[in-house]
């Protein structure tokens, strides 16, 4: 590497020359650190799933995949299913992620479309990502005590008045879907958000100008210019938003009933896998352990393929809009 | 649409009268960004079915007054215009005006070609749309892209992304975009500033065509394009005596007259290439 030092050049009086011993040694070593930290990272994320596995491979080969459809959970006769477990943890993540995406994605386009001064919208912004920086029990504490029975008015009257609407099937009695749903939402926001003025920020000031200079006004310039250049920035936003829900376990534990039922009602209690994992280990025998082990595989499972759908699809909005071949 | 010929007199003294029929005329009095005066008292008429190139050196204002034209200014804060500028006789920085659908009456090409990150028909179809235009839109795209000669070579991918083309092409592109929904007026701002030679030769051919429908403005810093396309030049020069920098109207009239026999003094060293 040191070999070329250009000798036969007459250098009297200049500066340049080559890198010394210690800067090649350094340069190295660099990179070793870098290689070193990539494989670590990958060599984790499989230990823990053949750790997980290895754990669940006793529980998978008693229960099969008929614990994926059964809906009982009972430690004193051995019985363990985890489907209402997986609905509630869809449908609690999607509806986080209908009222988070629409307000994150409302939040970074009054953020960054110029309706408030530079600074302000800094402020702003710095406010919204401080919303993550809020301990999940909080939020769980804040949904018990605040918006649970600020809501349950509200549910019962919808519940009274509309309760033919399977969404409003049931009344709500305290923890439920609804409320742990709303904060759920709360709590994707600012990544959604924050991603998605990101993403809002990178489209170019050259397609904001080619958008006005066609003579859209300025929702017109937003809807159907800034939106879709922003696209796969803001389905990224989406999709990150959408594992977290999936994986948010300490706030839903608190709010959502840790009932095994199914329902389509808002306001029915439930439970996600997340929120059974935490409230059942602590005091389980091994035998429930074991299924419980099944179960963490299962929510793995489900947060990879929410993710790779995610990355699947981003790759593909990209690659037809930009710049690529 | 057509225009009323309305002849109204160049305010400055350095503009020789124009012969055609005025589309526009921008009577500018002062122009600022913030408190920084950036251009000073012009009168620049653009005349239908010509091309009026602006020449000048950088911060000469060329670029300040070609956006003042359908209010593109308008996206910048802190830009504030004193004067008038009348289409069709009408002021355009009337109160009652709103600078959306100026910019539907008075299109716009740009330095950088800034296509859509959408396929090559709905960059072309996006103003017609916006327009809420109903009839045939296969026929209107194909005659937009035809209109910017630059059918032949995206015919077989219109659902290809815009972006996907070759600079030259996505000027073209955008050229189509902005006379698909037929403007009366067409601002070109540096439109070659980003292509190589050979794409250069092609928009400037495309200008010369486009000019027997369409009026054109255009900004050039490139003084041999000024003379081989526009019929009428404008040239801006730059103040510096008030210790800032304030672009303003030297003189104007017709290409050759400028190139040739400049009237004023600034103007010959300019196009002398003495300055730039």
């Amino acid at each position: 590497m040191a070999s070329h030092h250009f000798d036969h050049v007459d250098r009297s009086g200049s500066v340049s020359g080559p890198p010394s011993a210690g800067d090649y040694v350094f340069d190295r070593g660099f990179r070793g650190v870098a290689w070193l930290s990539a494989v670590f990272i990958l060599a984790l994320v499989v230990y823990i799933v053949i750790e997980i596995g290895g754990k669940a491979l006793p529980a998978f080969s008693e229960y099969g995949f008929g614990f994926l459809t059964s809906t009982t959970w009972n430690v004193q006769t051995g019985q363990f299913g985890i489907l209402p477990e997986i609905w509630g943890t869809l449908y609690s993540s999607l509806l986080a992620l209908i009222i988070g995406g629409v307000f994150g994605v409302a939040i970074a386009i009054f953020l960054t479309q110029d309706f408030l001064h530079g600074h302000l919208a800094a402020v702003f912004r710095t406010i919204i990502e401080l919303l993550a920086a809020i301990p999940s029990v909080v939020y769980g504490l804040w949904g018990i005590y605040v918006l649970i029975p600020l809501l349950r008015p509200v549910a019962n009257w919808l519940h009274g008045e509309f309760g033919f609407v399977p969404f409003f099937g049931t009344s709500l009695s305290g923890p439920g879907l609804g409320p742990a749903a709303l904060v759920l939402a709360i709590m994707i926001l600012p990544t959604v958000a924050s991603i998605s003025v990101d993403a809002l920020h990178q489209v170019p000031y050259k397609v904001k100008e080619a958008a006005y200079g066609m003579g859209t006004t300025r929702w017109e310039a937003i809807l159907k210019v800034m939106l879709p250049t922003a696209g796969s920035g803001i389905l990224a936003a989406l999709v990150l938003g959408f594992g977290r829900a999936l994986g948010e376990t300490m706030a839903l534990a608190m709010l959502i009933g840790n009932s095994n039922q199914i329902s389509l009602s808002l306001f029915s209690p439930a439970n996600t896998l997340a929120a059974l994992l935490a409230s059942s280990f602590p005091e389980a025998g091994p035998v429930e352990v074991r299924a419980l082990m099944y179960a963490a595989l299962v929510l793995l499972a489900i947060t990879l393929i929410v993710n790779a759908i995610g990355l699947a699809v981003m790759k593909f909005a990209t690659r037809k809009f930009e710049a690529e071949r | 649409m057509n225009a009323t010929p309305e002849m109204t007199a160049a305010g400055a003294a350095s503009a020789s009268a124009p012969t055609g029929a005025i589309v526009m005329n921008c009577q500018i009095d002062r122009v600022f960004y913030g408190d920084f005066l950036a251009v000073r008292a012009s009168t620049v008429p653009i005349e239908k079915n010509k091309i009026t190139g602006f020449i000048g050196p950088s911060g000469c204002g060329k670029s300040t007054v070609l956006r003042s034209l359908n209010r593109m200014n308008d996206l910048i804060p802190i830009f504030r215009f004193e004067g008038k500028v009348t289409y069709h006789g009408q002021d355009i920085y009337d109160r009652k005006v709103d600078p959306v659908v100026v910019r539907r009456y008075i299109g716009m090409v740009f330095q950088q070609p800034n296509p859509f990150a959408m396929s090559i028909y709905d960059n072309v179809a996006f103003g017609l749309r916006l327009n809420g235009f109903k009839g045939n839109l296969d026929e209107r795209v194909e005659k937009a892209l035809k209109g910017a000669a630059c059918w032949n070579e995206v015919k077989d991918k219109l659902k290809n992304s815009g972006l996907s083309l070759s600079g030259g092409q996505q000027q073209r592109l955008c050229i189509a975009r902005a006379i698909a929904t037929e403007p009366d007026v067409l601002l070109m701002d540096e439109p070659c500033s980003a292509l190589d030679p050979i794409a250069t030769r092609r928009v400037e051919e495309l200008m010369l065509e486009l000019k027997e429908k369409y009026t054109i403005a255009l900004v050039t810093h490139n003084m041999q394009q000024a003379t081989r396309v526009a019929d009428t030049t404008a040239f801006f020069g730059v103040d510096i005596s008030q210790g800032s920098r304030t672009g303003y109207l030297v003189e104007m009239g017709p290409t050759r007259q400028i190139f040739e026999d400049p009237q004023q003094k600034l103007t010959g060293e300019y196009v002398r290439g003495e300055f730039s």
